[in-house]
């Protein structure tokens, strides 16, 4: 029973069925985007108090929408093309019950155009977090919950692809590295959807009115054991990506496979317990519980990402060093391919998130400064620094991978897309950084109007606040713009981008399979290990990354620097205890 | 190629790690310790922490509490809402409700008072500016914590958590005065 085809340029093998599964993942998850990305501008427009486009309800409820579709729908759907990807493609293995992988993902599509309905209809504009006691229509909450069950179904199609993959010996040795990631990812996505189930699932059963009450604190610790953990999948499955991308481009290996898979490892063991950084000000939880779950057990996940951090570049930077790229500190990084949109939206995503996200995020979650940052709009442009950038990013650039391979095109507009990543990174970050600013001064997220018009006592913030809120506008519509590019590319090359094979025609792109024809390889060839690597020294003083380490000495002293700051800021706040 | 292929080894947990690896891990590791006791040596030297009582209350039972210390101690009113000036040291409350902060408060300049909120119905968020103290008041439950105001002037509560379609007008006010 043929069913591969393999790849001309890569040698990737394609199961039938996976490949199909991929391609109507990413194709949901680019509609999505394009959904949270036009609500993005209504949000960012409305927000810029001189503009103030939209009146206040139109502007909650297309906020919750721009919230559920970005953070929840397009991340989701992508991811799991990721984990089919990592699972069958990377092992070269049939995928497991390829059925019940089409069910979940209609009950994915099912669940998200449910919720977007129900937030469509007006009655439940109670924000991606829908905070119990405020309640929304039950369709709202049952729409999620097909749609988390859709993507349970989804991770164990992965792990059943594993198991096989295992037992048909298709490959030598252990995993690779970039599918341990995808297997870490899909950990926390289970760990993600047992929580969503035992807080939705009560509160839909309130909405219909089976259950009386709902404890809106015991809402918040469990919700947020969902909401949190959702964004730690981002976190593993794009440092997988980071992997698989400098494996592409640049033959990378990792540094030591010892220490990139114990950071994942670390990620499984603690990163879920940051569910505590949104209820650090909430009361009725103490200080012991705040202080060893913020910190993720002593911050060893955040000594993870560090790690990852090292790594990464680094690995590349020694791939780069044994071809011969070795002047100085960094010729390894101003020869790399900054014209290629699947490199240069990795390397921006990969800054940006350590950078600006990674350091906010520590700083705001520390037990007693998030009292000066808790709720401010420094939350979403936190965020927006890790997700929008650092997962988004990082999806985008793997979509410019994945065209040529995946649905056989080649880019349309490809100097759109050599921009693309340019344009969309330095539009967020011109908002990120705006936004945290403004954050700093006070303003409130989720907040129609930062002139406080129609109410009774009165209130002004300080004018620096409104011109730092309309950069940020100025940033947000930059960002966009970027997002606009990445989808006028990637339909346009779906649409009208140059065949590379005849048989991939229109419906191939929107996951019907090639004609049979294509698919002529019954069983490929195992998987070899990686080769044995010639002992060789490109770098300086023993170090083979010195220039990635420099790198990291710079992010170790912005981070210890703005760390301080934020006490000192702290400490000027009015006495409390 | 090794990054998306089986690791070389086979046993490729006993390959050693490379130096720079390992210093990098052991600076990120002595950071990540002193982040971590930052949060204790602060819970013991710093003067901004929040307490950890808070009592579950129902809205009806502390309106009661609101109730009496407005009966007890107002001295005015504005917009509508009584301003309360409580006498330094006692317990002041404070409650949110779509959308409003009530009552107003007065307090004296570097006294200490035992401040209490709650919320009558949905999430509210108690965003003191400019100082730039934020709490999440939860229905429910009651925090209760020790506030020392130490700059005098005229305080606004603003409502960060969304508690719709008024969630712009829930202003609060808070006045210190000098002594």
């Amino acid at each position: 029973m043929a069913q591969f085809r393999v790849c001309p340029d890569t040698g990737f093998f394609f199961d039938k069925s996976a490949e199909s599964l991929i391609k109507a993942n990413a194709v949901a998850a680019a509609v999505s985007l394009l959904i949270a990305g036009v609500l993005a501008l209504g949000v960012i427009l409305t927000r810029w108090q001189e503009v103030h486009l939209l009146p206040a309800d139109l502007f909650y409820q297309v906020l919750t929408a721009h919230g559920i579709n970005a953070l929840l729908f397009w991340i989701i759907f992508f991811e799991i093309a990721i984990l089919y990807f990592a699972s069958s493609t990377l092992l070269r293995t049939r995928l497991a019950a390829p059925r019940w992988a089409w069910l979940g993902f209609a009950l994915m599509i099912i669940g998200a155009v449910m919720n977007n309905i129900a937030v469509l209809q007006g009655n439940s504009s109670v924000m991606m977090t829908s905070y119990a006691p405020m309640q929304a229509e039950p369709h709202f909450y049952l729409g999620l919950i097909l749609f988390a069950v859709g993507a349970l179904i989804g991770c164990f199609v992965f792990l059943g692809t594993l198991v096989i993959a295992r037992d048909d010996r298709t490959y030598e040795g252990s995993l690779p590295l970039v599918t341990f990631g995808a297997l870490t990812a899909c950990i926390i996505a289970i760990f993600t959807i047992a929580c969503g189930a035992i807080i939705l699932v009560p509160t839909w059963l309130w909405s219909i009115g089976y259950i009386s009450h709902i404890d809106a604190a015991m809402y918040r610790v469990i919700w947020w054991g969902m909401g949190h953990s959702s964004q730690q999948i981002n976190v593993a499955a794009h440092v997988s990506v980071w992997y698989l991308i400098i494996g592409v481009l640049f033959n990378a290996r990792p540094m030591s496979e010892k220490v990139s898979r114990t950071a994942f490892l670390l990620y499984i063991l603690f990163l879920q317990l940051a569910s505590a950084h949104h209820i650090l000000v909430d009361p009725g939880i103490s200080s012991e519980w705040k202080v060893f779950n913020t910190s993720y057990a002593m911050y060893l996940a955040v000594l993870a990402s560090m790690i990852h951090g090292l790594t990464v570049p680094g690995s590349m930077e020694v791939a780069q060093r044994a071809k011969g790229y070795t002047k100085g500190m960094f010729e390894w990084l101003r020869k790399a391919p900054w014209g290629n949109p699947v490199f240069s939206g990795f390397f921006l995503a990969l800054i940006i998130f350590g950078f600006i996200g990674g350091i906010t995020g520590v700083v705001m979650g520390t037990e007693q400064i998030n009292i000066i940052i808790h709720n401010t709009i420094y939350v979403p442009a936190h965020f927006h620094a890790t997700v929008a950038v650092g997962t988004t990013l990082t999806f985008m650039a793997l979509t410019y991978l994945l065209i040529p391979l995946v649905f056989r095109r080649a880019l349309f507009l490809p100097w759109m897309a050599k921009w693309q990543p340019y344009v969309f990174s330095a539009g967020m970050t011109l908002m990120i950084l705006f936004q945290l600013g403004a954050g700093t001064l006070g303003v409130s997220r989720r907040h129609w109007d930062m002139d406080f018009t129609g109410a009774m006592l009165s209130f002004e913030y300080p004018g620096t606040a409104y011109t730092l809120m309309a950069v940020a506008g100025v940033g947000g519509v930059l960002g966009v713009l970027g997002g606009a590019m990445y989808l006028i590319v990637t339909v346009g090359s779906l649409l009208f981008g140059k065949k590379l094979d005849q048989s991939a025609g229109f419906l191939q792109s929107f996951g019907v399979p090639m004609p049979a024809s294509s698919y002529n390889i019954t069983q490929p060839e195992r998987l070899q290990m990686a080769p044995k690597l010639a002992v060789e020294e490109h770098g300086s003083a023993g170090f083979e990354a010195p220039g990635t380490f420099v790198l990291a000495i710079a992010l170790l002293v912005c981070f210890v620097v703005y760390y301080f700051i934020n006490w000192d800021y702290l400490a000027s706040v009015w006495p409390i205890s | 190629m090794s990054s998306f292929l089986p690791p070389s080894e086979r046993i490729w947990w006993n390959t050693p790690i490379g130096k720079q690896e390992i210093i990098w891990i052991g600076i990120a590791l002595v950071w990540c310790l002193i982040m971590f006791l930052m949060m204790p040596y602060w819970h013991i030297y710093g003067k901004q922490n929040l307490s950890n009582e808070a009592y579950q209350t129902t809205p009806a039972h502390y309106q009661v509490k609101v109730d009496e210390m407005v009966a007890k101690y107002k001295v005015g009113e504005e917009a509508g809402i009584p301003v309360v000036k409580p006498p330094a040291g006692s317990d002041v409350y404070m409650l949110g409700r779509l959308w409003q902060w009530y009552p107003i408060l007065e307090l004296e300049q570097n006294q200490s008072y035992r401040l209490h909120l709650s919320s009558m119905d949905w999430n509210h968020g108690f965003s003191l500016q400019p100082v730039n103290i934020n709490l999440q008041i939860v229905p429910g439950y009651e925090m209760v914590l020790t506030v020392t105001p130490d700059t005098a002037g005229e305080f606004t509560v603003v409502c960060n958590e969304f508690c719709g379609i008024g969630h712009h007008l829930m202003l609060g006010k808070i006045y210190v005065k000098e002594n």
